[in-house]
Formats: C-alpha cells, structure tokens, sequence
C-alpha cells in the first residue's frame, strides 16, 4: 500500500464517529492529565489500558496515544501559568513562558506553545508517515542478532539518560530484566523466580509494573501536602491570546528547529522530549539574533522546546511501530498495549495491520487540529484543573489503578503485586533510581533473551554471530555510549541535560 | 561512619548485591548451555553477576569513594512517614476488599487520605469518600460492565 492510499484509508478508519469520539476523548484526558502536576502519561495509559480491552483495538490506540501526544499540549499551561512543568518535557518552557507571563503576556505564551506545538506536532505525523514504511522494509532484512543489538542499544541509550548515577539507571535496568524473567521460560518450560508460586509462573504482567511504579509511586512520593502555587491569571477572549505577527515572524526558525530536533531525537532510542526540548532551546538560544533575551520571557523560548517536545512523538513512535523497540517508559507501554490486543509490534507491523496504523496516523492529523482548538480558546477552562486539590486526586488514581488491575484477570494477587511495586516505585524515587530503565529493561528483558538464545542456536553458541556487520556496529555503539561518562566534556554535556531535566 | 549512617545507596546497594548473588545461585541450578544453545540460566547469569558488581561499586563507592566523605541531605522522616502511611492504608484497603467489597472499601480509603492525610474537615471527607465511590462503582461495574473486587457489601 502506498501512502496516499494508505493514508486515505487511514483518514477513512479515524473519521468513524468512533474512532473521532476516542480521538477527542484521549487528547482531552491527555490535556487535562498534561495540565496537572504529578500525574503523567505514562501512568494515565498504564492505568487505562486493562480498561480498553473490551474496545476495538484501534479505537483504543487512538486514544492513549491521544493521551501521550495530548499530555504535552497541556504541559505548557503549568509551566507558563505556575512556573511548575505539568510534564517533564515542559520543563523547559517554563523559563521562558513564565517570564513572559509575569511581564502579562501570558496570553501570546499559551497561544505560541499551541500553535508552535500545533506546527511540529504535525511535521512529527507526516514524517512519520513518510519514514516509518520504507524503515519497516529494511527492518524485514533484520533476525535475532540484529535485534538483540538494536535492544542494547536502545537500553544503553536509555540508561545513558536516565540519571545522574549510570551506576544506578545499569541497576534499575537489570532488575527490569530479572523482573521480565521470572515465570516460565518458553524454550525449555523451566520455571525461574517463581518461589514456589502457581501465581507466578505466568510472569508478572507488565502493565502491573507500570501502574505500580509510576502510578501508585507518584502518589506515595507527593503525599505531603504542599502549599499551592500561585497561579498567573489566563487572559480572556482568544484575541488576548493570539501571538502578534511579530511574535510569529520572530519564531519562523524555531518551528524548524522544533520540529525537525524533535523527531529526529525522538527516532533515537532514550533520548526523549524532555531531551528534545531542551536541545532545540539550546540551538534556538546560539542561533538568536537576541540571545540576552533568553530567560526573559522570549518568546523563541517557548515556540522551540514546545514544538520540539511534540514533533518528538512522531519520531517516538517509528521505532516502536517498525522494529517493536520502545524508546521511553511512555512508548514502552504502547507496544504493551499492541500485544495485549494480540498484535505484534515489528517490521511486519504496517503492511499486517494497515488499518490501525493508518488510522493512528490519520487520527493524529485530527488530534493535532482538536489539541489547537481545545489549547487556545478553552485554556483558561483547563487552568482551572489546576485548583483540584491533590487529596481528590490521590484517592482517583489509586482507585483507577485498582480497577485497572482487576480488570485484567480479576485476582487478588495481583493487587496484592501492585501495592508492592508502587512501594518499589515509592523508594526508587526516594533513592535517585530512574525507573525508565526498569520499564524498559522489563519490556525488552524477554525479547532481548529470545533474540539473544535464537543468534546463538543458530551459531551453536558462537559469539562470532553478533560480530556480522549491523549487530557489531550498534553494539559497538551501545558500548561507546555506555562509556560516555569516563569522558569528561562528553560526560559534561550529558549532566547539564540531565540537571535541565530536573529543573 | 557508622553504617546505619551511610545513607540510601549504601543500603539499596547491599540489598541488590544479595539480589544479584541469589539470582547467580538460582540460576546456577538451570542449564547454562544445552546441545541446541544457551539453557534458562544462560541470560539470568549474566545479568545477576552484572548486578553484583554494579551493586558492589555503588557499595565501595558510598563507603570508600569521594561520596563517603561529604555529608548528606539527612532523610525527610515526617514525610517518608507520612507516604508509608499511605501505603499501609492502600494494602489496608486492597486486603479489605474481599471482605467488604470494592465500594465500600474504596471509600474507607478515601476518608483516610481526606481525613487523615490531608487533614481536611470530616464532612468534607466523608462526601468525596461516598461520592467517589459511587461514582467509580457506577462507571466501570455498571456503565463500562468491568467485573470489581466483591465481598459482603459491594
């Protein structure tokens, strides 16, 4: 199928009054879950996802990845109205956006983080209509070494850019491993890690894990109470909040910047849109005409790292939807979603399943277009979300987590794992353990054996199988990577991402 | 330093190093290589020992490197209290629900996160608790049709 045509059958699929409704549905819950601090994508999908099984599969996929693109729209409400990112990937705006507020022109802030989000949102599909069939052609030529080492890769890539401590993203990564391995093992039926346990020998659900750590986690972490932040007033009437044409002309490069940084970060395996942003702000800053102006309510500020952070999904999902390797703990619980729904993530993903990644990609167009209309003149109704006092919003996730949970096999055990990972979510946060790479390290651990056990049957155990030429290059790649702190500028660059992500 | 006084790494790390040494020792008992390729204990080997050795330098480098020497930020007890407060009322809860059922369970929750954590007037409380249960049991067991925990109540 060719893209016209793939794309016109797409826009057929997401024009269905179902397939519209989950559409807006996902991108309205992304955007309220995007405005409010503390509770992020990946745990609003985790939770969503057991709820969806009685859906048709591409309705449901609309929706979370509604949520996911939906969630950044939103982000910059918080960070230019509260000077507090609603999601990671905002944290950047908030330098900008916030100023810009305070010199009361919150208004242009909110308009430009739309309509620049709007921009390279959209660049992100067509780039993804136009990358993600010819790379999932070339992928066909791929088998078991070539996956185990784009695996590692993405993993070192991952754990490279998890954290301060690479000591510590390695550690939170191999217990994802350890964790993807118990149950029984599919060569041989042995069963490993189980303690003895009936219960376990299925393994131990992902989406369990997921909702554990960054679900329950999120809620032990920010149960202190805090005093609010004061909140910026949202100008009223849509004429206050369009950018003039001279804030326009002013951003022409940073919609480029954003947009193209963005993708091409988000193809790579780890890197993120927190990354992304903050990379397009640091090109958009240099390239400045008024570099002083920076940090002072520019608004080439805000149109760069907002752009960027939403071309990211594009680029995020061509790796997952080709090769079935998720590059975030956001993505990693899509392909989850993919095989739940008993589809398989990979290089035959596209040309076996047209409908629902045409649709996707055809709903995101749609997405992209509702996100605009629901960001610009509803925006002042979303801030208003942000007066939601937290003891509302912490008993609402923990209930929704529950029933996520139940939802899938209705046990008792299960609940029981769930309160146990969210205390395992609760001390990772308290100990500076990234937890991306435990979500990533328990998505690929099983694949990542498979592949591994497969090369090596096919060279009855031969390491010399992973030194043909791809899988050499990306583990040599990957191992370089990982070696990235032993360098001192290398390792310099990596931190002061790093502490703009923490920000 | 005393070692009770060396802080989250040092004890995270111990706890992963006998994680690791129990994951080498289990897979010990697997076959590491079989005639058709590498046996369940093949991949677990390796991870368990990779997790030894990071564990043991994050260990080496809490007690030994630059780090044991500069103070830390003391642990927030009050707070670190407070959220395992909150867990024990989630398992609390989470037990409660083959007995008394989602709902009302739910609501138990609810009140104590309301009441107790945020410390917020009983009335108050009370409201989001029933409320919020109602609504979650009208949603997903009635509308959406999800099957919810059960016991005497519902």
């Amino acid at each position: 199928m060719d893209i016209l045509t793939g794309l016109l059958h797409g826009f057929q699929v997401a024009t269905t009054p179902a397939s519209l409704g989950m559409c807006i549905l996902g991108v309205v819950l992304g955007t309220v879950i995007g405005v409010l601090p503390g509770l992020g994508p990946s745990a609003t999908i985790a939770m969503l996802l057991p709820l969806t099984m009685k859906l048709d599969p591409t309705g449901a996929m609309i929706m979370l990845a509604g949520i996911y693109y939906g969630a950044k729209y939103g982000g910059s409400t918080t960070s230019i109205l509260l000077n507090v990112p609603g999601e990671s990937s905002s944290v950047v705006t908030c330098i900008d956006g916030y100023q810009m507020a305070r010199k009361g022109r919150a208004g242009p802030a909110l308009g430009m983080a739309a309509i620049s989000s709007f921009i390279a949102g959209t660049f992100g599909v067509v780039a993804l209509m136009l990358v993600a069939p010819p790379l999932a052609q070339l992928s066909l030529a791929f088998s078991s070494p070539e996956y185990f080492a784009l695996m590692v890769m993405g993993l070192a890539m991952v754990v490279l850019l998890a954290g301060d401590s690479l000591v510590k993203a390695l550690l939170s990564m191999l217990v994802g491993l350890w964790i993807s391995g118990i149950g029984t093992d599919l060569f041989t039926a042995t069963s490993r890690f189980t303690f003895g346990s009936v219960q376990l020998l299925g393994g131990i659900e992902f989406i369990l894990v997921a909702i554990g750590v960054f679900a329950v986690g999120e809620v032990l972490a920010n149960v202190e109470p805090h005093d609010p932040p004061k909140m910026l007033p949202v100008p009223k009437g849509i004429r206050n909040l369009l950018p003039t044409w001279d804030d326009m002309k002013r951003c022409r490069f940073a919609f480029v910047n954003g947009s193209v940084v963005g993708f091409i970060i988000g193809v790579l395996p780890g890197a993120g849109s927190t990354i992304a942003s903050f990379i397009s702000y640091g090109i958009e800053k240099a390239v400045s005409r008024h570099p002083e102006e920076f940090g002072k309510g520019a608004i080439e500020g805000v149109a760069a790292p907002e752009g960027s952070n939403n071309a990211e999904t594009g680029g995020a999902l061509v790796p997952l939807l080709t090769l079935g390797i998720p590059g975030s703990g956001t993505t990693a619980i899509l392909p989850a979603a993919l095989v739940l729904w008993g589809f398989k993530p990979g290089p035959l993903f596209i040309h076996d399943q047209p409908q629902l990644f045409w649709g996707l990609v055809a709903s995101m167009y749609i997405g992209n277009v509702v996100l605009l209309i629901l960001n610009l003149p509803l925006v002042a109704l979303f801030a208003q979300l942000l007066r939601v006092p937290a003891y509302v919003l912490q008993p609402l996730i923990l209930g929704v987590a529950i029933v996520g949970v139940y939802a899938s096999d209705a046990s008792m055990f299960q609940l029981g794992l769930l309160a146990l990972f969210g205390l395992v979510g609760y001390a990772m946060r308290k100990l500076d353990f990234p937890t991306a790479p435990l979500v990533l390290g328990l998505v690929l651990g099983d694949p990542m054996e498979r592949a591994l056990r497969q090369s090596l049957m096919m060279s009855q155990g031969h390491i010399s199988i992973l030194l043909r030429p791809i899988p050499a290059v990306l583990l040599v790649f990957a191992a370089l990577l990982l070696a990235v702190p032993l360098f001192r500028k290398l390792n310099a660059i990596r931190v002061q991402m790093l502490e703009s992500e923490e920000a | 330093m005393r070692p009770l006084a060396r802080g989250g790494d040092f004890w995270s790390g111990l706890v992963l190093a006998a994680l690791g040494a129990w994951i080498v020792s289990e897979a010990h008992g697997w076959d590491y290589m079989t005639d058709e390729g590498p046996g369940p204990g093949f991949f677990p080997m390796w991870y368990g020992s990779l997790m030894v050795v990071l564990s043991l330098v994050l260990v080496a480098r809490t007690a030994f490197g630059r780090a044991a020497h500069e103070a830390k930020p003391q642990p927030n007890w009050t707070e670190i209290r407070r959220a395992l407060t909150c867990w024990a009322a989630f398992v609390a809860a989470v037990a409660l629900m083959n007995v008394l059922g989602f709902a009302v369970s739910f609501a138990l929750l609810t009140w104590f996160i309301v009441a107790y954590m945020a410390r917020r007037p009983h009335p108050e409380a009370l409201a989001l608790a029933v409320g919020g249960a109602a609504a979650f049991y009208g949603l997903f067991s009635y509308l959406l049709d999800l099957s919810l925990p059960s016991g005497l109540f519902f």
